[in-house]
């Protein structure tokens, strides 16, 4: 498998003198095509951070960010915004649907902007929202979806086109147990077709969803799950016996 | 908590373990008139090759239930094999009445890692948040465990998705334990070097009352 992201040694720091804020310390982190992780961590720990930064959105103030092998550092401005429009996907916690456009036209809209014919980007689009189960809702506009539709139509368009990497702030934070479920679900589900995937969340019945957990504190990575490492006992006839 | 059958149907053994043999009984006979043989094996089908039930038991507590009303036999008194039982109206509002019955909520007399937490406050040269952070990775990685199983549950299986729901919202319970701890005592002002608190008797208090 390839790796769709890595972090070397990465720290960034806010602001400067005695208002400088280090929010995040010399953080190694690589995701692999079809791996999810869950990043957790107290409040300020860093986790928003480290999702923009692996997404291109603000750059470390030190170390260096690889996507799909290619180190951000050398490409030109226009590489980049090029990078982050074709093959990397957000997904937020309040949605950020545009509230004039359907739900369908709102899953094009990443593909038009790169320059891909409007007919063909709706096929594309349409065939995201089926996979989703949404295709009952394509022609609806925002506010007449529900928290949990909406989000689940911010995650089509998080993966519509060739998206390889998918980041998502706290996109469980606004919903009910059950549909936050069906949003992890969702997001397992593009994994497996090879997308990698980071989702920051404080809800570790969410993170539980993914792969590996990796912990931040005060802008440190100070532990992670080992996948496949939980106790088999669960299923073993007779443990409780 | 779980097992599977030889033919990978996943069973819920902490239902039937938590549940007297009386009221496993009359749930079974709730669904109609059994011989009491069939009730051996239906009991034994459902718990599955893993909890060897006493056979006896079934027998002795169909006697003890006839004893009480609950339920009827064609054969008053010889809760054999190829006896037939019934469940009686009495016998239905006692399962109803259990059904009702609230759980108890009230905490067991001790919960392990809640003393283990207040005992590390006050040993000498303990990383707090590296042990509340060992817990919470240990916890998270059961929960992994099972929402892997969960993901695997046809729809035919409700019942197991309802006891992984309740085990995932119990440890999550504990996960957001030790995320409060851990911030509570961040905020605390710094402590002694020997970690110990300035006010001893308060936590001398607060562990004796974990203790009950
Ligand atoms: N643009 C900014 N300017 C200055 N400081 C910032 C900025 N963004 C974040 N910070 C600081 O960096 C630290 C990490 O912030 P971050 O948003 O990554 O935390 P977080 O783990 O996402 O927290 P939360 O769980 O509350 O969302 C915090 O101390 C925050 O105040
Ligand atoms: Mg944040």
């Amino acid at each position: 498998m390839s790796t769709a992201v890595e972090l070397r040694h990465v720290s960034k720091v806010y602001g400067s003198g005695p208002t400088e804020v280090h929010a995040l310390r010399e953080v190694d982190l690589s995701v692999r095509s079809g791996e999810l992780v869950a990043v957790m961590g107290p409040s300020g720990s860093g986790k928003s951070t480290l999702l923009t930064i692996a997404g291109t959105l603000e750059e470390p103030t030190s170390g260096d960010v690889f996507i799909a092998g290619q180190q951000l550092a050398r490409l030109s401005r226009h590489d980049r915004a090029r990078l982050r429009r074709r093959s990397i996907g957000y997904v937020f916690q309040n949605y950020n649907l545009l509230a004039g456009l359907t739900a369908v036209e709102n899953v094009a809209l990443p593909l038009e902007l790169d320059g891909v014919k409007a007919k063909v980007a709706r096929a594309a689009a349409m065939e995201v929202l089926a996979k989703l189960d949404l295709a009952e809702r394509a022609a609806r506009y925002p506010d007449e979806l529900s928290g949990g539709e909406s989000q689940r139509v911010a995650i089509a368009r998080a993966v519509v086109g060739e998206r390889r990497l998918l980041l998502a702030d706290e996109p469980t934070g606004a919903l009910d147990s059950l549909s936050g479920e069906t949003v992890m679900r969702m997001l397992r589900l593009a994994s497996n077709d090879g997308v990698a995937g980071v989702v920051v969340t404080h809800d570790a019945q969410m993170a539980s969803w993914a792969d590996r957990v990796v912990f931040l504190r005060d802008g440190r990575m100070v532990d992670q799950t080992v996948p496949g490492s939980g106790p088999d006992s669960l299923l073993t006839p007779g443990a409780n016996a | 908590m779980f097992a599977r059958t030889l033919d990978g149907e996943i069973i819920i053994l902490s239902i039937i373990l938590g549940m007297s043999i009386r009221h496993a009984l009359l749930a079974l006979l709730s669904e109609g008139p059994k011989y009491g043989l069939q009730l051996r094996q239906e009991f034994e089908s459902r718990t599955g090759e893993v909890w060897p039930l006493n056979v006896g038991q079934v027998y002795t507590t169909l006697q003890r239930l006839e004893r009480d009303g609950l339920v009827e036999s064609e054969d008053a008194g010889g809760a054999g094999p190829q006896n037939v039982f019934t469940i009686t109206p009495t016998g239905s509002d006692e399962l109803k009445k259990w059904l009702r019955m609230p759980p108890d909520v009230v905490p067991p007399p001790r919960d392990e890692l809640v003393i283990k937490v207040l005992v590390a406050m006050r040993v000498p040269g303990v990383d707090l948040p590296e042990l509340l952070q060992a817990h919470r990775r240990h916890l998270v990685q059961v929960m992994q465990e099972y929402t892997r199983l969960k993901s695997e549950i046809t729809e035919g299986e409700v019942e197991v998705s309802l006891v992984v729901d309740s085990e995932l919202f119990r440890i999550e319970a504990i996960v957001r334990w030790l995320d409060t701890t851990d911030a509570r005592l961040k905020r605390l002002p710094a402590r002694t070097a020997s970690g110990a608190p300035t006010s001893a008797p308060r936590v001398g208090r607060s562990i004796a009352g974990v203790r009950r």
